[in-house]
């Protein structure tokens, strides 16, 4: 596992004003996103307390892309706030973007480059310090050493996530947001992968949101799960209560009664 | 706010600026096609017309007096080209490559990825246009770097419209997703006819001539016909030119930030397919 301190970003170590407390690293209130008539998203409010590991869960349409893209900045709310780390989203993301990171099925890291090339051009945009030793440190942690030096496009799915994965954490994130980071993984890579960013969390004390279709990889990672449905927020709280209110004895279950409109037995 | 703001977080990084510049040198680098794409079309370009400077200047005792004037046309106007090209090309590799999201996500600034793209353009322009320049002293005895200092006006005018064309055409691109990607490849020949590139203002009809100047790369052309046929470096033309381009600078500027939000309205920076 990588220890603090070897190519730490050029960020400060002192915690934002807002989330001094140690909580808040994300806050979203009343956040609303209209794409002409559609409203992806539909007034959601919540808080991420640092060091936690949030799952964002739905079906297809829910809305957890728009909103992790709303968090990040890189879409703008209809209406409602967002602030990161302290920071209010977009209007001064550029003071916490170094503080975190992404991992997406929707991007690609640059095919014709090596591993190698790629993370050192993005640990530049970071301004990682001590960058070889870091990239080094990334390739033992994450297995990536015998393909340091190949060309991202010639790596097979599974390699690709690894590099993507080195990538979110090549400036040490305190916030780590990850769109479906297990999407078309083998099982064991995919347990693999939840290892390490389990391990990540503790170690640094990271905040994680991630949106997935995995029910498995909420239920094991995550301390928190926030249920979407048609933009709104359908349920808010850890797996375990969440799987007693539905009477389920898996997410899963739960996730197709809320995706198919069954009444919840005892939720409030 | 303060206690939150990274080291880095205000101002331009040149750090970041040269991240990005290693990322498509390292990507030039790798891809011989790409390298063999940038001198190609430049040195059959220069052949081409330069051949044909060389019939009709025996045909035509104009053509004769005004050596050159084909071929130095034919110089400038791949700079004005190819200086777009190399500023939008680098950027459609980001889009093609699908790591658009990768750097919005991190801190590099708008600012400084278009200055990335600005060094990219000379640097790929200095690939293809070095040869051109150098075939054209070779087979026709024209030597590009004779015309002198005036050569650094005629320069900068073009790269900063070249620089104002790429800037604006990203935009679209960004906004639009790739289904705009022609626009990349075809804008600049809208400025063609009316640049009077190979032809004096004067041919254009009265009403057109008024559009003509007020493009910046007429008063180039111009100003390089001056120079050839009549000896004269027309300086008024080049201050002109450049007051243009101050003012196209800043509105490319102001409408690649401006489709760029339009892109976060619209949630394009994501989904940058067609």
């Amino acid at each position: 596992m990588q220890q603090r301190g070897t190519g730490q970003a050029q960020a400060p170590n002192q915690p934002p004003v807002a989330d001094q407390d140690g909580s808040a690293a994300i806050e979203v209130v009343d956040l609303v996103k209209v794409y002409k008539t559609t409203r992806a998203v539909d007034d959601i409010s919540f808080r991420i307390t640092r060091g936690s590991i949030t799952g964002l869960l739905g079906g297809n349409g829910a809305g957890k892309t728009t909103t992790i893209a709303m968090i990040m900045g890189l879409v703008l709310p209809t209406s409602g706030r967002v602030s990161v780390l302290g920071a209010k989203i977009p209007e001064q993301r550029y003071d916490v973007l170094g503080r975190m990171n992404f991992e997406s099925p929707y991007v690609d890291m640059p095919m014709r480059l090596t591993v190698r090339q790629n993370l050192t051009i993005f640990g530049r945009l970071y301004a990682v310090k001590q960058l070889r030793e870091r990239i080094d440190q990334l390739a033992t942690d994450l297995d990536l050493k015998e393909f340091l030096d190949r060309s991202n496009g010639k790596l097979s799915a599974g390699q690709k996530t690894r590099v993507a994965l080195a990538k979110a954490l090549i400036n040490e994130p305190d916030l780590l947001l990850l769109d479906e980071p297990t999407a078309s993984l083998d099982p064991d890579t995919a347990d693999w992968v939840r290892q390490h960013l389990e391990t990540y969390r503790k170690s640094h004390n990271a905040t994680i949101l991630l949106a997935s279709h995995n029910m498995l990889e909420v239920e094991r990672l995550c301390d928190r799960v926030i249920i979407m449905k048609r933009g709104k927020i359908q349920d808010d709280d850890s797996p375990e209560r969440i799987m007693a209110r539905y009477n389920r004895d898996t997410l899963e279950e739960v996730f197709l009664d809320v995706a198919r409109g069954r009444l919840r037995e005892g939720a409030p | 706010m303060s206690e939150i703001v990274s080291h880095h977080a205000h101002g331009i990084s040149l750090q970041r600026i040269n991240a990005m510049v290693l990322r498509y040198w390292y990507l030039l680098m790798s891809s011989w096609p790409r390298l063999l794409e940038l001198i190609y079309w430049p040195a059959l370009q220069i052949i081409t017309w330069g051949f044909l400077q060389n019939y009709i200047s025996q045909a035509s005792g104009f053509f004769a007096r005004a050596g050159g004037t084909l071929i130095g046309a034919v110089i400038l106007w791949d700079i004005l080209f190819r200086g777009q090209l190399g500023f939008s090309i680098s950027f459609l590799e980001e889009m093609w490559a699908r790591n658009l999201g990768n750097l919005m996500m991190s801190p590099l600034k708008p600012i400084e990825f278009l200055l990335s793209l600005m060094i990219m353009s000379l640097i790929r322009l200095a690939i293809g246009v070095i040869p051109m320049t150098l075939l054209a002293l070779f087979f026709f005895g024209f030597n590009f770097y004779a015309i002198g200092l005036p050569l650094i006006a005629f320069f900068c005018n073009l790269i900063f419209t070249s620089w104002s064309v790429g800037v604006f055409a990203s935009g679209l691109v960004l906004r639009n997703g790739l289904g705009a990607e022609s626009i990349v490849w075809t804008l600049m020949f809208a400025v063609m006819p009316l640049a009077c590139i190979y032809y004096p203002v004067e041919v254009l009809p009265a009403w057109l001539q008024y559009v003509a100047w007020a493009l910046p790369p007429t008063y180039v052309f111009e100003g390089m016909r001056s120079l050839l046929i009549d000896h004269v470096f027309r300086a008024d033309l080049m201050a002109w030119a450049l007051v243009i381009n101050a003012i196209l600078f800043a509105a490319s500027f102001a409408v690649f930030l401006a489709l760029l939000q339009s892109a976060k309205r619209n949630g394009s920076l994501l989904s940058s397919g067609e």
